[in-house]
């Protein structure tokens, strides 16, 4: 199945005087799909976002958002897509149906408002002013504001830092919506677990410049394969049962247990396999799968937090 | 062109009223200090004609300068908030066009400028008994002229100033130099002529100029040179802001 790609970045590069911003960075977004920047803060994220936005003029490369020039077509770009920033905010006193009235007289066509708010669960909060509103519930208006035109492509920029567990779930669910309701996501996360629970495509990018872009399944695989399993076994056991495990890698035994590192999707059933068959009882079994938190530090030799 | 005009405005005019001081500071105080200021030398008046002078001239032409100045450093004020809180990014997110960001607060002003003029004649015609020689409109046209040409350099101060903690002091050092060489507090003729000159590059001067002139009974054909003057520097500061104007 080729899907259409509604962003087309080649070669984008961003400086700041003599800072290099962005570097070559090249990726395309596919018609109906999440797909997320991601890296650490500083990396390029934000700044290559809003040059798709059209709130940035590039310095090089070629930038095709829904067919169209996002600095040249501006104006008719903003009709069809819609945008949540990072650390936005609004007039301080502006009430939260205010916040909508105005953005919807802003496009030529736009959804009912009322029912948005309330699809967020904000129609309680429907006359409180913007200032008054929780982390989460400012990021839900800024939801409402990027999808009032029913626009076909939805942009996220770092939508839930500073959000407390929660609040971040909540705000999963409404991403997964949006999703759900056929149009293209682009998001920009430094948190790798949003970006495996939500993307369906990402890219890694660190110094302004895209070291890997795949699925997160795809990048675990290739990245990081090994997998463990850990378990307390009773009495006496020998551990060359387990250095006949195909795909083993290698076998800690502490006070703590066993610890069984190897490759391959079936290397768990087979550390199963190895157990049942010579008869070991076992406590406290648990596996680890690398995350895209591991493939991040494979890639850059340091955490994303560092 | 103008998406969202009328609905900005009226949004910025709400939330405007809503600011702790925002109704009070800006047609309160100036409506109050008129009166107070207008009873005390109401009382002096019948003593002294320079009095009399003082309040039917000077102090008109005083309220409606002040109310200009504050006005631009109100408008720099919120432009330079809506900057470094992101908010004029979010909105350069949308069809939202900078100009219209700009009028809206333009026209909320003068809205407002509008309520205080009126409070002021209604106590202008309780407390004073003075003399009024101007034709109200024609007063009134020259006070708008007046207002948008003072209102264009704050056009200028707020597309640039990166910071509300910045926007005060830029806007005070550039304005009340402006006015005290205006010739509001003092005749320019008294001054020495290169000062004269620098004096006369200065909008603030030419509005001070017409506004005295209209508003002692002068006829607009007399004060050609001023009306020439202030639309000129409406246009120049208004194209130069235009360009110059930063989101973020």
């Amino acid at each position: 199945m080729a899907a259409t790609n509604v962003i087309e970045v080649t070669g984008l590069r961003k400086t700041y005087g003599k800072l290099v911003a962005v570097d070559d960075v090249s990726f395309e977004v596919r018609e109906g799909e999440i797909f997320g920047l991601i890296g650490p803060n500083g990396a390029g994220k934000t700044t290559s976002m809003e040059c798709v936005e059209g709130i940035r003029k590039i310095d090089g490369g070629a930038v095709s958002v829904l067919a169209l020039d996002p600095w040249k077509d501006s104006q008719e770009l903003q009709d069809r897509i819609g945008v949540q920033l990072q650390q936005a905010q609004l007039q301080k006193r502006i009430k939260v149906w205010e916040a909508v009235d105005l953005w919807a007289s802003l496009y030529p066509s736009t959804v009912d408002g009322d029912r948005l708010l309330e699809q967020l669960g904000l129609d309680d909060k429907r006359d409180a002013w913007f200032m008054t509103l929780s982390g989460g519930q400012k990021q839900r208006l800024f939801i409402a504001l990027a999808l009032i035109h029913d626009p076909d492509l939805v942009f996220l920029d770092e939508l839930t830092t500073g959000l407390d567990p929660q609040a971040r779930h909540a705000i999963w669910d409404l991403v997964r919506d949006i999703k759900t309701r056929g149009k293209t996501v682009f998001l920009t996360t430094h948190l790798m677990e949003e970006a495996e629970r939500l993307c369906d495509r990402v890219a890694v990018i660190e110094h302004g410049r895209i070291i890997a872009m795949d699925t997160p399944a795809a990048l675990v695989r290739e990245h990081c394969p090994e997998r463990a399993a850990i378990f307390q076994a009773d009495g006496e056991v020998d551990a060359a049962v387990f250095e006949r495990i195909p795909g083993i890698a290698s076998v800690d035994s502490g006070d703590s247990g066993f610890t069984l590192k190897g490759r391959g999707d079936d290397f768990v059933s087979e550390v199963i396999h190895a157990i049942s068959e010579s008869s070991i009882r076992v406590r406290d079994f648990r596996t680890e799968t690398p995350s895209l938190e591991d493939v991040f530090l494979k890639l850059t030799g340091h955490s994303i937090r560092d | 062109m103008l998406r969202g005009l009328f609905k900005l405005t009226w949004v910025e005019l709400k939330i405007f009223l809503r600011e702790p001081m925002g109704a009070i500071g800006t047609i309160g105080v100036p409506v109050l200090m008129f009166v107070v200021l207008g009873r005390i030398f109401q009382k002096r008046a019948e003593l002294s004609a320079d009095v009399t002078t003082f309040v039917a001239v000077f102090l008109p032409i005083f309220a409606t300068i002040l109310i200009a100045l504050s006005n631009v450093l109100s408008l720099t004020a919120i432009i330079s908030i809506y900057r470094e809180h992101g908010i004029l990014k979010r909105l350069k997110a949308t069809p939202l066009r900078a100009q219209t960001i700009l009028i809206t607060h333009v026209i909320v002003k003068l809205l407002l400028t509008v309520a205080t003029l009126f409070l002021l004649v209604l106590a202008g015609k309780t407390f004073y008994t003075a003399e009024v020689q101007a034709h109200p409109l024609s007063f009134a046209a020259a006070m708008l002229l007046s207002m948008l040409s003072i209102l264009s350099i704050g056009f200028v101060i707020a597309s640039i100033v990166p910071t509300a903690r910045f926007a005060q002091p830029v806007g005070s050092v550039i304005l009340y130099p402006m006015l005290a060489f205006s010739g509001l507090f003092f005749p320019l003729d008294a001054l020495p002529e290169p000062v004269q000159v620098a004096a006369n590059l200065l909008p603030l001067t030419h509005a001070v100029g017409l506004l005295q002139g209209i508003w002692t009974g002068g006829a607009w054909s007399d004060h050609l040179w001023q009306v020439a003057a202030l639309v000129a520097n409406f246009v120049v500061c208004t194209v130069l802001a235009g360009k110059i104007f930063r989101w973020e």
